[in-house]
């Protein structure tokens, strides 16, 4: 409990204070009342992105294929996020609440605004693909570019929302989560390429898969090895697990991309394993920040430091 | 205190900013002990130990206040050759009779006081009405002169039997018996010495801690003896404290629903012994005695005159024929062994909850079970009226709800924001309280019930001719109603009250002015004032920022308004204040009469030097510095020569139930205790290896009570959502008891269980050597309710205090083990195994 | 206690060295608001039994039961030892920079004329991020509602120029209800009379990681032994390094997906 100070065996012993202290062992802080809405939200939000960046690398590259697949996938993906954004709320009906304010210290306001002026831009750019002539490929082309225009943003922003929280191993890591969410939403985009495009417009998709995971398996590195006691969540536990089994479906995925550039399956098979992989960081993230509310500890010693 | 009484303790906290030193002697560390400077753990029932060692200590080392004691106190008094001591007779006072278990007093008369003018009454007679009660207001008789020696070397003065008396309580005596190590208990002694004398005072506070033993009256005399010692009484700052244990219970004795006093501490009259009027007045005012209480015809006469009215003449004393008469105890618990007995037909119960409030609450459910009828009064539907159907003896099959005759009416009841009234609290001071909300449904204020009640009754008896129904007919019942539902004004009952002018109906302006003559009314004379000028003085409210410095115009106090009692102490004998820091009230020669803050509780003009003559009696007997105006002889009283049913000085004798053998007297427990020795109240042993724990139980801040006004409510049940029994790291591990696993208690009356809160707060105390480990319960816990759990006051037998038969419920013994008690009959199986085991 | 022309910052001092348990913050905090009851459950936590606080209790009285080793006779386990019962209402901290009002996206909870920290419950959508955000754990969503709950410092009071009900609660003035100014006097001189060398003050300084609690306290042991923070600090004061990083990362991903593409027809 607190303050233990027993003698023992009859010795004239105080004992010394203990590491940190607390009360009764309980948090101090609330575990985020998030559910798994967020973290697979953290991943269409990126998947998204990275998905509507290849759209318009695609589009300006002459790569159709991987264009329509890309801005399809985008569209996919934003629908998800709405959903899971909306599914989260503890009063879903009042969402549009969101659009009362425009809060540039908020950063779910600011990434609302982005999401909504990136939806718009990317379900008209996957709409044009009904119609890829004329003037409506013009149109796709411009919405395109602005989604792709928005699409860091979006990716890299969700970073910032959950570092921008006192939970204290996201904050502590607020340095580099932008570059693995970056780095993970590039290697999903990616990885819709490599599915659905063909093996002869797949160049671009297999390079922006190794940059990916390269960026993110250096940024999850860093987070996991440099925040002393607040990378312990990352590295532990559910979180832990889920983290090893990213860097491994991560690496073997780009792999693959690299190796597999003349076959469909295999490059099939490494975009499955980097979206699942980009999957896997995002809960393994979640999961850390949310191990990190728990334990006073996280709170107690950092601050104490 | 902080934990019963969180509002009051606000002002020791006042206290402590300003510098004031707060120790803290309980068996168990509190809540208030978590705000004291010192706390000292103490075994429960061994208080007087302890404060007789701080007594020993006072008179060993000259540490009294010598001025104040040797004129304000009886110190100097001359005690009767006859006397003999505990010293003497082994624990026993002179005149103890071993057949009756009761001492004759005779002997512990004043010197130069003729045997057959002192003893009035006799024990066995004042224990089976409590008469130690009627002394509340005022104190016992004592015949006129007596013989003083002011140097206090007399060895037969109080002075001197006091320090012999004491002089065993030494403080390797206190460490025996109360496991106080000698350096905390010199602690204490130099702690209190020191704040006390001419420039500083002492407070000492205390609660049903201190009263619910079998010899709690001689607790607060011991707690008295110390206070006057040291100057402490009638003084700012000092005085001794009772918190009570619920709203106004001041005002229920003031006012009683006890059943040997009538209102303002008449006493209820005896059959046999107070046929007339006038041998009732007499033995109250004690012909020839000096002090205030002469002028009890007047009291008593107006007090008729309240009851019965019109009807009420000089002709016919008054209609004191109509008044009940005593034939002995009609207190709760005898009332109780009644029911068991099937000698009671009905029962009212008025936001009281006896199925667990009251201790042996078996016993409660099992009486019950055999009345007529009963009525509750509730705010909720308690246990006490659900017992017959969920009480813990249905599921051992001793009540068959099937077949239990009781017929019980529950009637609902308003509670205190829903009714006008006053409250009377423990400083005496009568506060109004305004009605907040209307009463819900069929809620209606006792006011209403009894009022209605009273009326139907008359109603239905108006034909009668027998001559039992005339009381009823000649009650006077005209109060004026209003609203709906005829709600009686509760102000015209205060104005009653009050008292007034028969022939104009105006309000008296205080008890000065009753008469004997049947021309005033007054429905308690102590309260007389309270509407004085036609103004419920109760209800004023004058806030603090536009107050006088105590605050004499918020509500009222009793009596006439004064809020210190004894404040002639204030002054030295000369009537000059005992030092600057301490003035109260004091004598202006320049005007001729007592002044101060305060209202003077002394004749206003009567001067420090008036010495009346030989013989005078009355109020006209007070001398000019004698303080203590409503005792006998002015005096406080270090030794009681009357009033007092188990001894003119307070002894330790054990609890009823206790692990140790008594060492300070081969007398175990208190002689004069009343028992009851019947099947269903079994005492455990004394040192009895089967029961080998103390017990103790008191209230959490958290609930109320019984339960009833807080196991009821959701806000209050979630504070402590469920019955426990704190027991110490220690005894935890000597009976494997897991924190926040279950355990049962054990008593020759029953078995509990409770969850286990392991904690420091408790620690075994060291008594002779050996470790005596306590447990604390808290007893809110019953049947009913959003929280239910097994009741504490199942575990406590009966045994009173002989003086006011209150219970001993605050120390028992018991045995504790891990694991849920048993269930249905196997629960009457173990008791009866430990009962066979300890030899009952 | 009138309302003043232009409100001055209202805040409590909640000093916990006269505190005595007794609770009644927290039943006149659920009375005057209406806050759900919040179950039976047995802790074991001394006497606390309300556990935290949460959306359904605004006030939390803790309580820590310390032994010492017995100073009389060490060797003797049953010598009566030294211990003390550290009692303490907690309560929303008002912060000056409050994370949870910061990073609330809907605008819902909002800065009062009196410096206060309040929830608009008509517009919370319960999207939970001030859950997060807090430093103290103190906001918290209730279950079955969906929206988020916690302290109003009683603004529908403290508007008509009545005290919060906790503190007129407060039997003991531990609870100090007033401008935030003349509180952190006041506690300086507490802290002063005191003169005990565990007693500090948490939350009182203007240039802490929160720039100073509207609600601070005098302690008498670490802030942790409570429940609380040693050293907590609004994350969103590090929102502007966030945001670069985050730039710097978009920029990093647009430059890959540029580096990706050039040169390279199919």
């Amino acid at each position: 409990m607190n303050r233990p100070a027993r003698e023992h065996g009859g010795e004239d012993v105080q004992v010394p204070r203990a590491e940190f202290r607390s009360y009764y062992g309980r948090p101090i802080l609330k575990a985020p009342v998030w559910k798994h809405d967020v973290p697979a939200y953290l991943f269409t939000g990126g998947l998204a992105a990275g998905s509507a960046l290849l759209a318009a690398g695609a589009d300006l590259t002459g790569r159709p294929k991987t264009r329509r697949a890309a801005r399809l996938a985008a569209l996919g993906a934003l629908g998800a996020s709405t959903y899971f954004l909306i599914n989260d709320l503890g009063r879903p009906e009042r969402f549009h609440h969101m659009l009362r304010v425009a809060k540039p210290t908020s950063p779910m306001s600011v990434g609302t605004w982005l999401l909504s002026a990136f939806g718009g831009a990317a379900s008209l750019a996957a709409t044009t693909e009904a119609r890829p002539r004329g003037w409506t490929a013009r149109a796709g082309r411009a919405a395109g570019l602005g989604a792709a225009a928005l699409a860091p943003g979006l990716a890299t922003y969700t970073a910032v929302l959950v570092a921008d929280t006192a939970a204290p191993s996201w904050h502590a890591a607020r340095a580099d989560l932008p570059f693995a969410f970056a780095g993970s939403a590039l290697a999903s985009g990616a990885a819709v390429g490599l599915i659905a495009a063909p093996v002869r417009e797949g160049g671009p998709a297999r390079t922006l898969a190794v940059a990916g995971v390269a960026l993110e398996v250096a940024a999850t590195h860093r987070i996991e090895t440099g925040l002393g006691l607040l990378g312990e969540p990352y590295r532990t536990g559910k979180a832990g697990r889920l983290l090893r089994a990213a860097r491994a479906l991560n690496l073997a995925g780009a792999a693959g991309a690299v190796l597999g550039r003349r076959s469909r399956v295999l490059s099939a098979l490494s975009g499955a394993a980097l979206l699942a992989g980009s999957l896997a960081t995002r809960f393994g993230v979640f999961e850390a920040g949310v191990a990190s509310t728990k334990d006073p500890k996280y709170v107690v010693e950092p601050q104490r430091g | 205190m902080a934990e019963a009484h969180p509002v009051g303790f606000q002002w020791v906290l006042e206290a402590k900013a300003h510098g004031a030193t707060v120790i803290h002697v309980d068996p168990r560390f509190t809540r208030t002990s978590a705000l004291a400077d010192t706390f000292v753990p103490i075994r429960a029932g061994s208080d007087i130990a302890f404060l007789g060692g701080v007594v020993n200590h006072i008179l060993s080392n000259e540490l009294d206040f010598r001025e104040y004691v040797v004129a304000y106190t009886n110190a100097a008094t001359i005690v009767h050759e006859d006397f003999r001591d505990t010293e003497d007779l082994d624990g026993l006072f002179s005149g103890f009779d071993p057949q009756t278990q009761a001492y004759d007093p005779s002997s512990w008369r004043y010197q130069g006081h003729a045997r057959e003018e002192h003893a009035r009454e006799y024990g066995p007679a004042d224990r089976e009405t409590a008469a130690g009660m009627q002394h509340e207001s005022h104190g016992p008789p004592i015949p006129s002169a007596v013989e003083r020696d002011e140097t206090l070397r007399h060895p037969r003065c109080v002075y001197q039997i006091l320090k012999r008396h004491f002089s065993r309580y030494t403080p390797e005596m206190v460490e025996q018996v109360c496991g106080v190590p000698p350096e905390q208990f010199a602690r204490v002694c130099e702690a209190w010495t020191r704040n006390s004398g001419r420039e500083r005072t002492t407070a000492l506070v205390y609660s049903v801690g201190w009263t619910q033993h079998s010899v709690g009256v001689q607790y607060i005399r011991t707690g008295a003896i110390i206070q006057l010692l040291l100057g402490n009484m009638g003084r700012p700052g000092g005085g001794i404290m009772a918190m009570r244990g619920h709203a106004s219970i001041q005002g229920s004795t003031d006012i009683p629903t006890l059943f040997n006093l009538l209102p303002g501490y008449l006493p209820m009259p005896s059959a046999g012994r107070h046929d007339t009027l006038d041998a009732w007045v007499d033995a109250i005012r004690h012909p020839g005695q000096k002090g205030f209480w002469g002028h009890a015809r007047a009291f008593a006469v107006s007090l008729l005159k309240a009851y019965f009215g019109d009807a009420a003449t000089a002709e016919n004393d008054y209609c004191y024929g109509h008044l009940p008469r005593l034939t002995g105890d009609h207190g709760t618990y005898q009332t109780v062994l009644n029911m068991l007995d099937g000698r009671v037909k009905g029962y009212f119960l008025l936001g009281q909850n006896p199925a667990v409030g009251s201790a042996h609450g078996r016993a409660q459910r099992l009486g019950m079970a055999q009345l007529d009828w009963l009525v509750v009064r509730d705010l909720y539907e308690i246990e006490s009226a659900t017992f017959w159907r969920d009480g813990p003896e249905v599921e051992t099959g001793e009540i068959v709800p099937q077949e239990c005759k009781t017929e019980v009416f529950l009637l609902p009841a308003a509670s205190h924001v829903e009714k006008e009234g006053t409250f009377t609290q423990t400083q005496r001071l009568l506060q109004w309280r305004q009605k907040a909300v209307e009463p819900p449904g069929d809620c209606r204020s006792e006011l209403w019930f009894f009022y209605h009640l009273g009326r139907l009754i008359k109603a239905r008896l108006a034909g009668s001719t027998l001559r039992r129904d005339r009381p009823v007919h000649d009650l006077a019942w005209e109060y004026p109603t209003h609203g709906p539902y005829d709600e009686p004004s509760a102000e015209a009952v205060l104005r009653e009250i009050n008292g007034f002018d028969v022939a104009t109906g105006a309000p008296l302006p205080g008890f000065n002015e009753l008469r004997d003559d049947g021309s005033t009314a007054c429905g308690c004379w102590i309260y007389s004032g309270v509407y004085a000028g036609g103004v419920n003085q109760a209800a004023r409210r004058t806030p603090a920022s536009e107050a006088d410095p105590i605050g004499l115009e918020w509500g009222w106090a009793w009596p006439m308004n004064r809020r210190m009692l004894y404040n002639r102490a204030s002054a030295d004998p000369d009537g000059r204040p005992w030092s600057e820091r301490k003035a109260y009230v004091f004598w202006d020669s320049d005007r001729g009469e007592w002044t101060g803050p305060d209202v003077p509780d002394f004749e206003r003009t009567k001067p420090p030097t008036y010495r009346p003559e030989p013989g005078t009696t009355g109020s006209a007997g007070i001398a000019g510095d004698d303080p203590f105006v409503m005792q006998a002889d002015g005096k406080g009283w270090l030794f009681a020569p009357s009033g007092l049913v188990d001894g003119p000085l307070p002894a330790h004798y054990e609890p009823v139930e206790s692990p140790v053998t008594n060492p300070l007297y081969p007398q175990q427990a208190n002689p004069t205790r009343k028992r009851f020795q019947r099947s269903e109240n079994p005492i455990n042993p004394a040192h009895s290896a089967v029961f080998p724990f103390v017990f103790t139980i008191s209230r959490l801040t958290e609930h109320h009570t019984a339960g009833g006004m807080s196991r009821t409510l959701e806000y209050l049940s979630e504070l402590q959502p469920e019955m426990f029994v704190e027991v110490s790291p220690a005894l935890a591990a000597e009976r494997g008891l897991e924190h926040l696993g279950w355990a049962h208690v054990v008593t020759s009356r029953s078995a509990i269980e409770a969850r286990v809160m392991v904690t420091p707060r408790m620690r075994p105390l060291r008594i002779d050597g050996r470790p005596v480990h306590q447990i604390w319960l808290p007893y809110h816990w019953g049947s009913s309710g959003l929280t239910t759990g097994d009741s504490a006051n199942d575990l406590v037998g009966i045994v009173l205090d002989p003086n006011v038969l209150i219970q001993e419920s605050k120390v028992g013994t018991c045995d504790v083990r891990a694991g849920r008690r048993p269930r249905g009959a196997a629960l009457r199986a173990l008791v009866e195994d430990y009962n066979r085991r300890a030899g009952l | 206690m009138t309302l003043e022309q232009s409100p001055r910052r209202m805040g409590f001092f909640t000093d916990t060295s006269v505190c005595i348990g007794c609770k009644a913050c927290e039943v006149a905090c659920k009375e005057w608001n209406a806050v759900p009851a919040d179950g039976l459950d047995l802790l074991g936590m001394s006497f606390d039994n309300t556990g935290q606080l949460d959306a359904n209790s605004w006030r939390h009285v803790a309580f820590i039961e310390q032994t010492l080793p017995s100073s009389a006779d060490p060797h003797d386990p049953h010598a009566p030892g030294d211990m003390r019962w550290l009692m303490m209402s907690d309560v929303c901290k008002h912060c000056t920079h409050a994370a949870c009002l910061d990073v609330c996206p809907t605008g819902s909870l909002m800065r009062t004329e009196f410096d206060t920290v309040i929830v608009q419950a008509d517009i919370c959508n319960g999207c939970g991020y001030c859950v997060s955000a807090c430093p103290y754990g103190v906001i918290a969503r209730r279950e079955g509602d969906g929206r988020v709950w916690k302290c109003t410092l009683c603004y529908d009071r403290i508007g008509d120029g009545l005290q919060p009900a906790c503190a007129t609660a407060c039997p003991t003035e531990s609870i100090q209800y007033g401008p935030l100014d003349e509180l952190r006097e006041r506690a300086q001189a507490r802290l002063e009379q005191l003169d005990r060398p565990e007693a500090r003050l948490y939350g009182h300084d203007p240039d802490d990681g929160v720039g100073g609690q509207g609600a601070f306290f005098l302690l008498l042991d670490e802030p942790e032994v409570y429940g609380l923070p040693p050293a907590p600090i609004a994350s969103t004061r590090n929102l502007p390094q966030m945001w670069k990083r985050a730039g710097l990362a978009a920029l990093t991903m647009a430059a890959a997906v540029a580096v990706s593409f050039l040169g390279r027809r199919p």
